[in-house]
C-alpha cells in the first residue's frame, strides 16, 4: 500500500518536472498565437538551440576553470536565453514579417520552413551525433523508507519547478503590470486599433517573439541538464508536445499554457509508467485529437466571439 | 491644417475613393455626410495611412504625412474615435486611457486624466471596470477619452452617434462641441447629418467615393438635395 502510494508520488514529480518545461515552451506558442494568430512551428528549434548554448556555456564555464554551481547554473541559462531569444527575433524578422497580411497560411508554411533549416542548420555545425554531458547538479531528497522502496526528489527537478514558477510569475507580472505588457494584451484583442494609438504593433509582436524565445531557452537549459543529452532533433517532439500543452490549456491563454503544460506531463508520467512507456505519445497526441474534437477552446481558453 | 488633394483609394482592385480632395482649418468642426458605402470610413482610414492611397497627397500641419506609417501619423498630433468604437474589451478603463496615453509622460498622463475625467466623470467611477463589461454609450465615451489623452491637434470621429440612444447621442455632441471650444480641430463623419450639420463650421457630402457638395453646416443644412437625400425630407 504504502509502496503503491509512493510510486503514485514518484510519477507525479516526474510529471510535474517535464510538465514545467513543457509550460514554459508552450507559452511561446500562446502568446504569438493569441497576438498574430499563428502557430510558430519553429519555436521548438529555438528551444534546442537553448540546449546547445547551454551546453556550450557549461563547458566553456568549465574549461574556464569556473566550479561554483550557481554561477555555472546561471551563466548557461543567460547565455541560452540571451541566444534563442536572438534567434526568436531573427525568425520573425526574416520569415514572418515580410508575408505578415497575406494569407494565413503562408506564413505557417514558412514556419515549417524555417523549422527544418535550423534543424540542419545546427546538424551541421553540431554534428548529428547526440551529445551528452555529465549532470552539474545530483543529489536529492528521498521520501519514504530507506531500506525499501522510496521515491526520489532530485535537487535538479526542485530546481525544474522552482525556475519555471519564478519564470511564470514574471511574466505574469510583466504582462499585467508593464507598458509594454499593455501593449501585449491591447495588441492581441485589436492589432489595427493598438496601431491606430501610435504604437508601433511590429516591435510590440517581435517581444512577444523574445520573450517566448528566452521562456524556451529556460526550458532548453533545465531539461539539457536534467537529461544530458542533446541533439538536433529534439526540438521537434518537444515543440509538439509544448504545442499540445498550449491547446489543451486553451491556445492564447497564458495561464491555459501553465496549466496544459503540467497536465500533459503528469499524463504522460503516469501513461509511462502504469501502462508502457512506448504508449506515452500515443496518449499525448490522441489528447490533442480529443481535446480539438471536443473542446477546441482547451480548459481555459475563451470561444472566439465576433466582435461587434 | 489637413489638407487632401486628389486621394484615391484602393482595396485591391477596387477603387473606393475617386479623387477627394478636401481641407479642415485649425479649430474647425468639419462634417462629412454620405450613405452607407459612400467611402466615408474609407476617407478617414485613408488619413490615418490605413489603407494607403494609391493617389494623391495628405498634408497634416504642412507637411505630407501620406509617405508615414500609421504608427507615425497618429503619433504626430492626430487621434480617432474609429467606427465600432474599438475600445479594448479585455482591458480596464483605466488600461484603455493609458494605451491612449502610451508616449506620455507620468506628467502629460496624470493631467490628461483629469482631463477626460472632468469631460466624463462616469468613466471615473468606473476605472477599474473592464471596457467590454460597458454600455454603448460608456464605451463610446471611453473610446473619446483614450483618443483624447495624447492631446491631438485633430480628432477623427467615425460615427460617434452610431447604435446610441438619442439622450446619450445628445451628450456626445455636447462633448464634441466642448473640445472645440477648447481648440481642438475636429473632423466628423457621421450618418446622423442632421445633429452632425448643426454642428459643424462646414461640411462635404460624400457620394460614391467623390465629393459632391461643399459648404457652410447651416446652407448645407438648408439644402434642398441633402434634405431629401439625408434628412428624410
Amino acid at each position: 500500500m504504502l509502496e503503491a502510494g509512493l510510486y503514485f508520488l514518484q510519477q507525479l514529480i516526474n510529471g510535474i518536472t517535464i510538465g514545467s518545461t513543457y509550460a514554459l515552451i508552450a507559452i511561446g506558442y500562446t502568446m504569438v498565437y493569441g497576438i498574430i494568430g499563428m502557430i510558430n512551428f519553429a519555436h521548438g528549434e529555438i528551444y534546442m538551440i537553448g540546449t546547445y548554448v547551454a551546453f556550450m556555456a557549461i563547458a566553456g564555464m568549465a574549461m574556464l576553470g569556473i566550479e561554483f554551481l550557481p554561477i555555472i547554473f546561471l551563466g548557461a541559462l543567460l547565455a541560452s536565453m540571451l541566444v534563442s531569444s536572438s534567434f526568436g527575433w531573427a525568425v520573425e524578422r526574416i520569415a514572418y514579417r515580410p508575408l505578415r497580411g497575406g494569407n494565413r497560411l503562408i506564413p505557417l508554411i514558412s514556419a515549417i520552413g524555417m523549422s527544418i533549416f535550423l534543424q540542419n542548420y545546427v546538424r551541421l555545425g553540431q554534428g548529428s551525433r547526440d551529445i551528452a554531458m555529465s549532470s552539474q547538479i545530483t543529489g536529492g531528497f528521498s521520501i519514504g523508507p530507506t531500506d525499501g522502496f522510496h521515491a526520489t526528489l532530485s535537487y535538479m527537478q526542485i530546481i525544474i519547478f522552482v525556475v519555471m514558477l519564478v519564470s511564470m510569475a514574471l511574466l505574469t507580472l510583466f504582462i499585467s503590470k508593464s507598458r509594454m505588457g499593455r501593449a501585449c494584451r491591447a495588441v492581441a484583442q485589436d492589432l489595427k486599433m493598438a496601431n491606430l494609438l501610435g504604437i508601433d504593433t511590429n516591435r510590440v509582436i517581435a517581444t512577444t517573439f523574445v520573450i517566448g524565445a528566452a521562456l524556451a531557452a529556460v526550458a532548453g537549459t533545465l531539461l539539457g541538464m536534467y537529461y544530458g543529452v542533446v541533439n538536433a532533433y529534439v526540438g521537434f517532439i518537444a515543440g509538439l508536445k509544448a504545442f499540445t500543452a498550449a491547446v489543451l490549456g486553451g491556445i492564447g491563454s497564458i495561464p491555459g499554457a501553465m496549466l496544459g503544460g503540467i497536465l500533459l506531463g503528469i499524463a504522460e508520467s503516469m501513461t509511462a509508467a502504469y501502462f508502457s512507456t512506448e504508449y506515452k505519445d500515443v496518449v499525448s497526441f490522441g489528447l490533442l485529437v480529443l481535446i480539438l474534437l471536443f473542446k477546441p477552446t482547451g480548459i481555459l481558453g475563451k470561444p472566439e466571439v465576433e466582435k461587434i | 491644417m489637413l489638407n487632401l488633394k486628389n486621394i484615391h483609394t484602393h482595396y485591391g482592385k477596387i477603387e473606393a475613393l475617386h479623387g477627394v480632395s478636401l481641407n479642415v482649418a485649425q479649430g474647425e468642426i468639419v462634417s462629412l455626410i454620405g450613405a452607407n458605402g459612400a467611402g466615408k470610413t474609407t476617407l478617414l482610414m485613408t488619413i490615418c495611412g490605413d489603407p494607403i492611397a494609391s493617389e494623391g497627397s495628405i498634408e497634416f500641419l504642412g507637411e505630407p504625412i501620406n509617405e508615414k506609417s500609421t504608427s507615425e501619423i497618429m503619433r504626430s498630433g492626430i487621434s480617432i474615435v474609429p467606427e465600432g468604437r474599438r475600445i479594448f474589451p479585455g482591458l480596464t478603463v483605466e488600461e484603455n486611457l493609458q494605451m491612449g496615453g502610451f508616449f506620455m509622460s507620468k506628467e502629460d498622463y496624470q493631467k490628461g486624466t483629469e482631463h477626460v475625467f472632468s469631460l466624463f466623470p462616469r468613466l471615473k467611477e468606473r476605472i477599474n471596470q473592464r471596457g467590454g463589461t460597458m454600455s454603448g454609450g460608456e464605451q463610446q465615451m471611453l473610446a473619446i477619452a483614450r483618443a483624447m489623452m495624447s492631446t491631438p491637434k485633430l480628432l477623427l470621429l467615425d460615427e460617434p452617434s452610431l447604435g446610441l440612444a438619442p439622450i446619450i447621442i445628445n451628450q456626445i455632441f455636447d462633448i464634441i462641441a466642448q473640445l472645440r471650444d477648447e481648440g481642438v480641430t475636429i473632423f466628423l463623419v457621421e450618418q446622423n447629418a442632421n445633429q452632425a450639420l448643426r454642428l459643424a463650421d462646414r461640411g462635404y457630402v460624400l457620394e460614391n467615393g467623390l465629393l459632391v457638395m461643399e459648404d457652410s453646416g447651416d446652407n448645407l443644412l438648408a439644402n434642398d438635395d441633402v434634405r431629401k437625400a439625408y434628412l428624410g425630407g
